[in-house]
């Protein structure tokens, strides 16, 4: 079934643990140990290096349909495989808007078509995330893209009703409500979060309690309905509390935080610099502190990276008038291993976990975030941890330049990205697309999809 | 002195230095003849993303009385609706031959973005950018409040400070660029401020401010302010249920007829009556204590142009900008001779 070749992958320290040699043909790993040998295999020196299993991102804007002046998914993916990903969930706030079969079946279609990762489309809650009424989920479940994550991102489901029945609702297919956590009348205008320095900066606050009380609510729907909640990118120590109190009760939820809110803080707005201006917004040192320790206790289980790149004009403008978003899938692994893992908190095992295991498990991705063992699908990611590389947005492959990192010297690099066994990045560099037309295999489809490009 | 962007990066000395420079310009206004030379060749503009008629024809009038040529560039765009972009217009201005850019913007922080992007070279002046700060405004509020403080101490006014002056801040403390940069002047020339306000419109993270605070506005005045500041407040908030009605912003937080009575009841003869402008009579303020004897309104108008022409003149009198910036240019963009700042007329 496959056109991917044979590669051995030597000496890398699996998951951080001891080295060993990898083994990976037909699109599987066949075998892990020393001194393996493949004749006809081609060898990959990982001396120093660390293998991961390839990293899954549950929050990615790609852009595409609508807005392919900001990114498409083919630049997005090929971001995504530098960055160590071999999965990524497109989010709904496209343009048409994923509401429908048709959109998501486009947009996995376009990922296949790409093949420098996965791509799972998430499928809006509500029709035109207007938040008004339930979009087709059962739809967007039964299509060829097999939806599993739904979301208004970048809206909240605020009506606690049609929260209710989402809820309920995804239960008939195993799906799970991604909620983007904003009561919205609590932030109208909001530009920055609410606290000592938006007094100063004279600009209008987004308060943490506008995150908080919808993850409170939501985690009684979801222990009321018995369903699965999953928090995007939670931003402030309060809610890392009630979750933490959800997890306890034994309530279905699962939370996420992005690698900026676990290092920057609003303090960065007093530039004015629009390349800060994200939502939620930057909180505070305590608030870094919480999400960080929230990570480290398994409170928050994932990274997403809610990589949303904007065209410059976007951002070359007053703060006021500014975009909203990062980008973050060419930084991730390295502001993780900075704050996370070079500060002690986390080892590589929990990196594993939290990029990959977590991640592909919330998603119901059946061929990623599997161990790296003989058996697996051969989605891996090589990373020299002693490598420093300093910022430059200009050189990266996503279209946008929006990288609040920008200048910063981060650890860690990205070596080489397997895709079911082919290799879409090595040397550091892009390499040739996954050929199969089949990066999608892991939804559980048949294999006889055409072939695509 | 590259920008005047904010009173809370201003130095002591900076802020004394341009209120002394202001007492001189006024001498200059008080004389038959209120013009100086001292900037001619330079271009000011005045970028106004939001009307303000007080404001630009102070800054006109300070610019003029240097000399300075003036062009007024009304720009559009709001936050409801985009218009060219602050980057256009910006560079746009440059190859004008904009000297400063004197800037009012409805976005907080529209100012420090222009002059921190590389957009432009000129100096920048902020002339008020949304509920951020304010600080030619400010500067007067000082520069009134100074020579009252000198009256009442019986000293001249230039050289000193605010050292020990007792100063109340009224009103919507929340949304007021003016209150802001007051505040941060205030401090920094010596003056002690409490700031008072219904809870609403106090910003959330105010504790870590260097003033007191009070919901009281009778227990502010039992404290024998030297300076009361009014703030105008916009009657339309109360829809957004800051506060329950005009009439009961009014008893609890205006300067009406009563507490101007008040005064006279403390003993508090110095004590003067300060407002921005343009003034809610009726609301934050009785016509009364507006047209009192105490009211420094009418003198914070012209301090306002003797303050603008001290900041135009300490940001543009020192080495000539126009003779580098003629060397970056290109040829077609530059019709005046090297060294001679374009003009009005030839910069169209
Ligand atoms: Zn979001």
């Amino acid at each position: 079934m496959s056109t991917t070749g044979s590669y051995l992958i030597k000496g890398a320290r699996v998951v951080g643990a001891d080295a060993a040699d990898l083994l990976v043909e037909n699109g599987r790993i066949t075998g892990v140990g020393s001194s393996l040998q493949a004749s006809g295999a081609t060898v990959l020196d990982a001396d120093g290096l660390i293998a991961l299993p390839g990293m899954v991102d549950l929050h990615t804007h790609l852009r595409e349909p609508g807005r392919e002046d900001a990114e498409t998914v083919e630049t997005g993916t090929r971001a995504a495989a530098l960055g160590g990903f071999t999965a990524v969930h497109a989010m709904a706030n496209s343009s048409p808007v994923a509401d429908t079969a048709g959109v998501v079946e486009q947009v996995f279609a376009l990922g296949q078509q790409a093949g420098w990762a996965e791509v799972r489309p998430v499928g809006a809650v509500t029709v035109g995330l207007a938040g008004e009424r339930l979009a087709e989920l059962g739809a967007m479940a039964d299509s060829r893209a097999r939806v599993r994550v739904f979301s208004d991102d970048g809206m909240c489901v605020s009506d606690p009703v049609l929260m209710r029945r989402a809820l309920e609702y995804v239960k008939a297919f195993d799906g799970v409500i991604a909620q983007h956590a904003q009561e919205p009348r609590l932030t109208e205008g909001a530009q920055m979060n609410e606290g000592a320095v938006s007094a100063v900066l004279g600009m209008a606050g987004w308060p943490a309690v506008a995150e908080e009380s919808i993850i409170a609510r939501d985690v009684l729907l979801a222990q009321h309905v018995d369903s699965r909640l999953h928090v995007c990118h939670v931003s402030t120590a309060g809610s890392v509390e009630i979750i933490r109190w959800a997890k306890h009760r034994g309530i279905k939820v699962t939370a996420e935080v992005t690698p900026h809110h676990l290092w920057l803080t609003d303090e960065l707005v007093r530039s004015y610099d629009p390349v800060f201006k994200v939502n939620p917004p930057l909180r505070t040192d305590e608030d870094v502190l919480a999400l960080r320790a929230g990570l480290a206790d398994g409170t928050i289980d994932v990274i997403g990276t809610d990589h949303a790149p904007h065209p410059s004009e976007a951002k070359e403008c007053e703060w006021a008038q500014a975009a909203m978003g990062m980008t973050g899938l060419e930084t991730a692994l390295s502001v993780v291993q900075h704050t996370m893992i070079e500060s002690g908190l986390i080892g590589w095992a929990d990196f594993a976990r939290i990029t990959s295991a977590m991640p592909a498990r919330i998603g119901r991705l059946a061929h990623q975030g599997q161990p790296l063992e003989a058996g697996s699908a051969a989605n891996i990611t090589l990373v020299d941890p002693a490598a420093r590389w300093t910022v430059d947005p200009a050189a990266m492959a996503t279209k946008g330049r929006n990288s609040p990192f920008a200048g910063r010297e981060l650890p860690g690099r990205v070596v080489a990205t397997f895709l079911n066994g082919h290799p879409t990045v090595l040397d550091g560099k892009l390499n040739t697309p996954f050929a199969d037309g089949s990066a999608g295999q892991a939804a559980g489809q048949p294999q006889a999809q055409s072939r695509e490009g | 002195m590259k920008h005047l962007l904010s009173t809370q990066d201003l130095s002591k000395a900076d802020a004394v230095r341009i209120l002394d420079t202001a007492e001189e310009m006024a001498a200059v206004s008080d004389r038959e003849v209120k013009k100086l030379p001292a900037l001619r060749g330079r271009t000011v503009v005045n970028l106004f993303f939001e009307d303000s008629t007080r404001t630009r024809i102070s800054f006109e009038a300070a610019a003029k009385r240097l000399s300075a040529d003036v062009i007024n560039f009304a720009a559009k765009g709001s936050s409801v609706s985009k218009g060219e972009s602050l980057k256009d217009t910006a560079q746009t201005l440059e190859a004008m031959g904009a000297d400063a850019v004197v800037i009012r913007h409805w976005a907080s922080g529209a100012p420090v973005r222009l002059a921190t992007s590389g957009w432009i070279d000129a100096a920048v002046v902020n002339a008020g950018d949304g509920t951020h700060e304010h600080p030619t405004q400010a500067l007067l509020d000082a520069f009134t409040l100074r020579r009252t403080w000198a009256r009442t101490n019986g000293t001249a006014s230039a050289g000193t400070d605010l050292s020990g002056m007792k100063i109340a801040i009224v009103g919507d403390i929340l949304h007021s660029r003016v209150a802001r940069s007051d505040l941060w002047l205030l401090r920094t020339l010596g003056a002690e401020v409490t700031m008072v306000a219904p809870p609403t419109l106090l910003p959330v993270g105010i504790d870590g401010w260097p003033c007191t605070i009070s919901y009281d506005l009778d227990e502010a005045l039992a404290k024998r302010p030297d300076a009361v500041m009014m703030l105008r407040v916009q009657a339309e908030r109360m829809n957004a249920a800051f506060f329950p009605s005009a009439r009961e912003y009014s008893r609890l937080w205006g300067f009406d007829d009563r507490r101007l009575a008040a005064l006279d009841d403390h003993g508090l003869s110095d004590t003067v009556i300060l407002h921005p402008g343009p003034m809610n009579r009726g609301l934050e303020i009785s016509s009364a204590a507006a047209d009192s004897p105490r009211s420094m309104v009418l003198q914070q108008v012209r301090n306002g142009v003797s303050v603008r022409m001290a900041a135009l003149y300490l940001l543009l009198s020192g080495e000539s900008r126009s003779t580098a910036r003629s060397q970056a240019d290109t040829p077609d963009t530059v019709p005046a001779a090297a060294g001679t700042a374009p003009t009005e007329e030839n910069a169209s």
